[in-house]
């Protein structure tokens, strides 16, 4: 343990601890601005500068290990001053449109000036002329707002392997962009959104989607439903005043409802719907034989998209099965649309996602189309919906509770975890099992799946059977498992894993690119929590036990992986090599 | 296998082929841009003309000194004082070979005003005697002895300890004491260390670092050698600016020469101490003359500085331990281990022990490069050696240290030169770049020059340089224009302190240096450009 | 084949040429760029793509790398690139009245080609020559101890050149 000094406060920490974590144990708040509790200091900004005894170097507490019998200050008028300088030399670089920005009152750069009492410019205002990248769709770059924290650059290439996003030239010049100063949309992007999700100002945000919505909702020929994805339920109160984690599907569904909705359904209906499709597939390839194993989950588009651009090899490993909310878009404007006596093209669906790439996932093919139409009409993220919510006048936490439409709302506990890393996997086995043996599980938690390390393996016993399994959620832990993969295969040995579950972005969806700022681990765990919370409670924890999706099949679709279910729910994939990463 | 006997026999062999009349001329970058290739053709077609091969040898060497007046070469005849001839273009070539070679006469016309009398050369010691291109030569002067004697009489820690006795402080312009770097890096216990030559020479007006390493490239080598063993490094890397060919093809020949002799490579000297030498470019970025900034250039990426801790001793190339020396440093290095760290360290001052090679450029008769003894004065430096202004000129300041120094204004010139003299007065040391400036020279000029470059060449990481530094520009501009502003002054020391202390790596923290210090000095200059309090009407 | 892939095979084939020697070495990025620049004359947007690929490195790093580093370029220079030294040596003794100069004999600015494609002009940092100042370098010819006037010669003499 090391011993020192905080402003004469004594602190005892472990090794390595940096000066800013050290401050914090004593209640002492060091100011930063570039640093994320998720990434490494890039130690860019300069804002966390301390002092030490007995030197006159000022070095930044964000990236300083505490050293025994250090005598740290961390706020004298000096260095108040010259933090003050710093912010006031970034504000001189940056746009003064507050106002008009898509983080005006959630953005750390205008946190920093109200914090410092900032209240004049003293600097000539040196904004670079920058243009906007909104190719994608999903994600907007407004490189004029960068403040070259660096933490997109970091996440982008380290966290998620991607190499989307990188520094250019150097400088006052430097400057966010694709290598080659290509659109965002030609490159390696895959949409997670985890740039945005770490973005401290509007440099970076989520394409919005909001306007198209609310015309369609104000357009009286259209009949509009929505879906909430597990994620959302436990996050969307961030916004509101609740801690994270906690369960407000029902708030949430009267808040649709006042929105005008006239249907509100549940993504976790068409997670258990997915996971009927899924676990079928995956009982075909392991217990009878048909299809090569691994089977890799690909609910998640971001995961899809890297695998078809760099891993393209692997699509005969992939399920099939479409993700959660397109199927429950296909089964809208078909099987809802039929039963209500309503024209498919009336239909309008919006899916509120944590995510930004399924904005990009409703148009990535015929496929999703698959009812005629496309399936899924708009995505909305969590931040977009709060935003629709307050518009709306809607005092959200003061809501009685309401309840979704069954038919495609109603779901299990299985279909909730779906949006923790993990959840996937879980919710397969206990469905698997059952159409192995029959029978339920008598337990069906496997917590060997859960957690947020990096890459989970394991192997689990289902009716006397043993299967290998890895979870990976953050796509630069993609790279082990495939390998991995790859390597039995070539060496022609059996596979290291029968079943893969990937998520890119940390944490699985509860983390996603469009979910409320400021994820950390500890909110992913408690957000996470939330949703295993509701699981466990739940009067019926296995997909296969859903009535509605049992009346689904019976009435409509026929049986898993049958003619029906192939045409609405099941999509393929095209390996589309890009000069590469 | 090379060996002392080895390379005692090589040396009698140079010597004894050494002949009556020698014409060593400069092959420098300076040199060769004024001519001397042809001029050593010319040399060599005459004297053949003339007969005069048996007992005449035309020879090339490196930096001369006083490039102003290139091409240089010495010339040396038995029993005749040796002479150094400045601007020896092919028309004066007949009048060397007939009247100073044939008939040993000295022509006074031909030569160059010396002005070494108050310099010592250590690390300058082999210019303009050896041939680079010729590691025999550099042999034939007793090199690679101090290695040899070092591994094959000395544990690494005895190395050490010798260096730090030494008192040898880092040339590169932090200053830091040498013997403590290696001891830091031996002290990282590792599979794998590195050494590196920093020759990233980045400052503009220096050239200290170009002159050692296209002239005595083994004296590096050698200092790299001893250093390596004593630090437990057994891979090590030139990193040169790629603005320097000419420096690039010499130690890229140094160094296939020393392997070709068993100096570099498994088992040097019959011990069991190996090292593998390779260069690796620099492409353009001053800032990767920043210790950490160099170490991600070579690992292939931006040449973003590394907040410290961990220092590169501890944490350093591919997370090694990893020592990185100045060019001027190393090349100290051998001799310190001839002739004794008490030899050494009775050079100079308190603290700043040895000699300092400085650039001596601008408004001064004799420029090139002089090294002397710390504790020079800088008047010394500027009149005795560089013999003043020119005629009806006054030294109006002296700058040093670069765009990370200042200036020190003609009243205080008799300071003699240390690194805490310099620093004391607002200055620094330095790489050695040193720029007398006259009367006609605007402080506020130069400050913007300085402040310009550092400008273009901030990495951009941090906002305190990234942004501090252009807004500090902008006002200079502006003042420069005579739109200045009333809070300007005020303003550029505020940013100027913002940017010492908070930016991450020494190029912002000493970008300020150059305004700061001509504001201390010379203050009226910028006020002569500020608006005078408006007329009231 | 169509041209198009011709030239992709060559190139690929060049840079398999140029990525040999240095395959194996770490710290090698750097190396291979200077290489590509120096067959190529700048580092073009394919050959990246090639080196990437051949070096197995993310594109977003090589393009990083090259416009970070102010010794490569990305666009073709003229067949002349004049190098006006800027250094403090060289400032102090007008090198802003040969970038003049050079501007009343070529038409350019710093940065800029003429348009037929025979002189790039470039400021540089610090050629080492201070004792020779001014200094500029066209190719790898130094003109140094330049007075003024004398610009208009080394234009010509390189003009005479590029026409060839």
């Amino acid at each position: 343990m090391i011993k020192a000094l905080i402003n004469t406060i004594p602190v005892e920490v472990a090794d390595n601890t940096t000066i800013l974590d050290a401050a914090r144990t004593v209640g002492v708040k060091i100011p930063t601005l570039c640093k994320h509790p998720d990434l490494r200091a890039s130690a860019g900004c300069g804002i966390c500068v301390v002092k030490l005894k007995n030197s006159v170097k000022m070095p930044r507490a964000c990236c300083t290990p505490v050293e025994n019998g250090m005598e740290i200050t961390t706020h004298d008028p000096e260095i108040v001053a010259i933090r003050k300088t710093v912010v006031e030399l970034i504000l001189s670089a940056h746009p003064n449109d507050c106002q008009v920005c898509g983080r005006n009152t959630q953005c750390e750069l205008q946190n920093a000036l109200a914090d410092f009492g900032i209240r004049e410019e003293p600097f000539d205002k040196i904004v670079p002329q920058l243009p906007k990248d909104a190719t994608t769709g999903t994600i907007v770059l407004d490189p004029a707002k960068c403040i070259k924290c660096g933490r997109c650059v970091v996440v982008c290439q380290e966290v998620q392997n991607v190499w989307a996003l990188s520094f250019l030239e150097r400088g006052i010049k430097t400057r966010i962009a694709p290598a080659g100063d290509i659109n965002l949309a030609d490159s390696p992007c895959v949409r997670c959104g985890q740039c945005s999700a770490h973005c401290p100002t509007g440099a970076i945000i989520e394409f919005d989607d909001t306007a198209k919505v609310w015309s369609a909702l104000n357009n009286t020929k259209k009949h509009c439903v929505v879906q909430i994805a597990p994620a959302v339920r436990v996050t969307l109160g961030e916004h509101f005043g609740f801690a994270p984690g906690v369960n407000l599907s029902k708030k949430i569904y009267t808040a649709l409802r006042r929105m005008g909705f006239a249907a509100v359904f549940d993504t976790n209906f068409g997670a258990d719907l997915t996971i009927m499709e899924e676990a079928a597939e995956f009982v075909q390839r392991f217990a009878h034989g048909k299809g090569a194993l691994p089977l890799i989950t690909t609910c998640c588009p971001s995961w899809v998209d890297f695998m078809e651009k760099f891993h393209g090899d692997m699509i005969e490993h992939f399920s099939s099965a479409k993700s959660p909310h397109e199927m429950v878009g296909a089964m809208a404007k078909t099987y809802y649309a039929q039963k209500n006596g309503l024209a498919p093209e009336n239909v309008e669906v919006v899916s509120i996602m944590p995510c930004t790439a399924k904005k990009y996932e409703i148009h990535r093919s015929q496929e999703m189309s698959a009812s005629g139409y496309q399936d899924v009409d708009t995505v909305l993220t969590t931040r977009e919906l709060s935003r629709m919510i307050r518009q709306a006048g809607i005092d959200f936490a003061n809501l009685p509770d309401g309840e979704c439409d069954q038919m495609l709302g109603d779901y299990t506990g299985a279909g909730t975890i779906f949006g923790a890393t993990g959840g996937v996997m879980e919710a397969a086995l206990r469905t698997a099992a059952h159409m192995v043996t029959g029978e339920n599980l008598p337990k069906p938690d496997f917590e060997s799946v859960r957690g947020l390390k990096g890459v989970k393996e394991t192997t689990v016993t289902v009716a006397g059977k043993e299967i290998r399994i890895a979870v990976a959620h953050g796509l630069s832990n993609v790279e082990h498992v495939i390998g991995k993969i790859r390597a039995a295969k070539m060496a022609g040995a059996p596979p290291p894993y029968q079943f893969v579950e990937v998520m890119a972005c940390p944490g699985g969806c509860i983390g996603g690119g469009g979910q409320p700022y400021g994820v950390t681990d500890e909110l992913r765990a408690q957000r996470a929590a939330g949703l295993y919370a509701e699981d466990k409670d739940m009067p019926r924890r296995c997909s296969h036990d859903n009535p509605h999706i049992q009346n689904l099949y019976k009435e409509f679709l026929g049986e898993p992986l049958g003619e029906k279910s192939h045409h609405l729910l099941h999509t393929s994939y095209t390996p589309r090599p890009l000069y590469q990463r | 296998m090379m060996t002392r006997d080895e390379l005692l026999k090589i040396k009698q062999e140079i010597l004894s082929k050494r002949k009556k009349a020698t014409v060593t001329i400069c092959n420098s970058t300076g040199g060769i841009a004024a001519g001397s290739r042809e001029t050593y053709q010319s040399i060599r077609t005459e004297a053949a003309k003339r007969g005069l091969t048996v007992d005449f040898e035309a020879k090339r060497c490196g930096c001369l000194g006083k490039c102003a007046e290139d091409p240089l070469l010495t010339v040396a005849v038995e029993g005749m004082p040796t002479v150094t001839y400045a601007r020896m273009t092919p028309d004066r070539v007949p009048a060397l070979l007939d009247r100073h070679i044939v008939g040993r006469q000295v022509i006074p016309e031909f030569v160059l005003e010396k002005n070494e009398a108050k310099q010592l050369k250590i690390v300058l010691r082999n210019c303009g005697i050896v041939d680079p291109e010729n590691i025999k030569d550099y042999i034939a002067q007793d090199g690679y002895t101090a290695a040899a004697k070092v591994l094959l009489e000395m544990k690494p820690e005895e190395v050490i300890e010798e260096m730090i006795a030494s008192g040898l402080r880092g040339r590169g312009g932090a200053g830091f004491p040498t013997g403590l770097k290696w001891r830091m890096t031996r002290a990282t216990p590792s599979d794998q260390r590195y050494i590196i030559c920093n020759g990233d020479e980045g400052d503009p007006g220096a050239f200290m670092d170009r002159g050692v390493l296209e002239s005595d490239p083994h004296s590096v080598l050698e200092g790299m050698l001893i250093g390596a063993y004593a630090m437990g490094a057994s891979i090590g890397y030139f990193y040169i600016r790629a603005e320097y060919p000419l420096a690039v093809e010499r130690v890229e020949r140094a160094i296939k020469q020393a392997y070709g002799l068993g100096l570099l490579g498994k088992n040097i000297f019959g011990t069991d101490f190996s090292l593998d030498l390779e260069i690796r470019l620099g492409a353009g970025a001053f800032v990767c003359g920043e210790e950490t900034a160099l170490i991600a250039s070579i690992e292939g990426k931006r040449g973003y500085p590394h907040p410290r801790p961990p220092y590169p001793s501890v944490k350093g190339l591919w997370d090694k331990p990893t020592c990185i020396n100045n060019v001027e440093t190393l090349a100290n290095v051998p001799v310190i281990y001839q002739k004794g760290a008490t030899w050494f360290s009775s050079i100079g001052t308190g603290k700043s022990k040895g000699t300092k090679v400085f650039a001596l450029t601008g408004k001064v008769r004799h420029t090139g490069l002089v090294e002397v003894p710390m504790g020079t004065t800088l008047r010394e430096i500027v009149y005795d050696i560089g013999g003043g202004p020119a005629q009806g000129k006054k030294v109006k300041a002296v700058q040093t240290g670069g765009p990370s120094g200042g200036v020190i204004p003609a009243d205080l010139l008799d300071t003699p030169v240390s690194y805490e003299n310099l620093q004391q007065l607002g200055s620094i040391m330095g790489s050695g770049g040193m720029i007398v400036m006259d009367e006609d020279d605007s402080m506020v000029d130069i400050a913007k020059f300085y402040l310009g470059f550092c400008v273009d060449e901030s990495c951009g990481k941090c906002a305190p340089c990234r942004i501090g530094g252009t807004q500090m520009l902008r006002i200079l501009e502006r003042l420069t224009d005579k739109k200045g502003a009333p809070g300007d002054l005020d303003k550029l020391r505020t940013i100027s302190l913002a940017m010492q202390k908070a930016s991450l790596c020494g190029l912002g923290q000493t970008a300020p240096n150059p305004v700061l210090s001509t504001l201390r000095y010379f203050e009226q200059e910028y006020r002569a450009l500020l608006p005078e309090a408006a007329p009231t009407r | 084949m169509t041209t198009d892939t011709l030239e992709l095979e060559k190139i690929r084939l060049d840079v398999d040429k140029i990525c040999q020697p240095w395959k194996d070495r770490p710290g090698n990025l750097i190396m291979v760029l200077h290489a590509v620049q120096k067959k190529y004359s700048y580092v073009p947007r394919r050959v990246s793509f090639e080196v990437a690929k051949t070096l197995d490195i993310p594109l977003a790093r090589i393009y990083e790398v090259i416009t970070f580093f102010n010794y490569f370029k990305l666009e073709p220079p003229g067949k002349n690139v004049v190098s006006v030294c800027m250094g403090t040596a060289c400032y102090l003794k007008g090198a802003g009245a040969l970038v003049q100069e050079l501007h009343q004999a070529l038409g350019i600015r710093p940065g800029e080609t003429t348009p037929d494609k025979n002189f790039h002009l470039q400021e540089v940092r610090c050629l080492g020559c201070c004792g020779q100042a001014p200094v500029l370098t066209v190719g790898e010819k130094v003109y140094s101890r330049l007075a003024a006037g004398q610009v208009p010669g080394i234009v010509q003499a390189h003009t005479a050149e590029g026409a060839q």
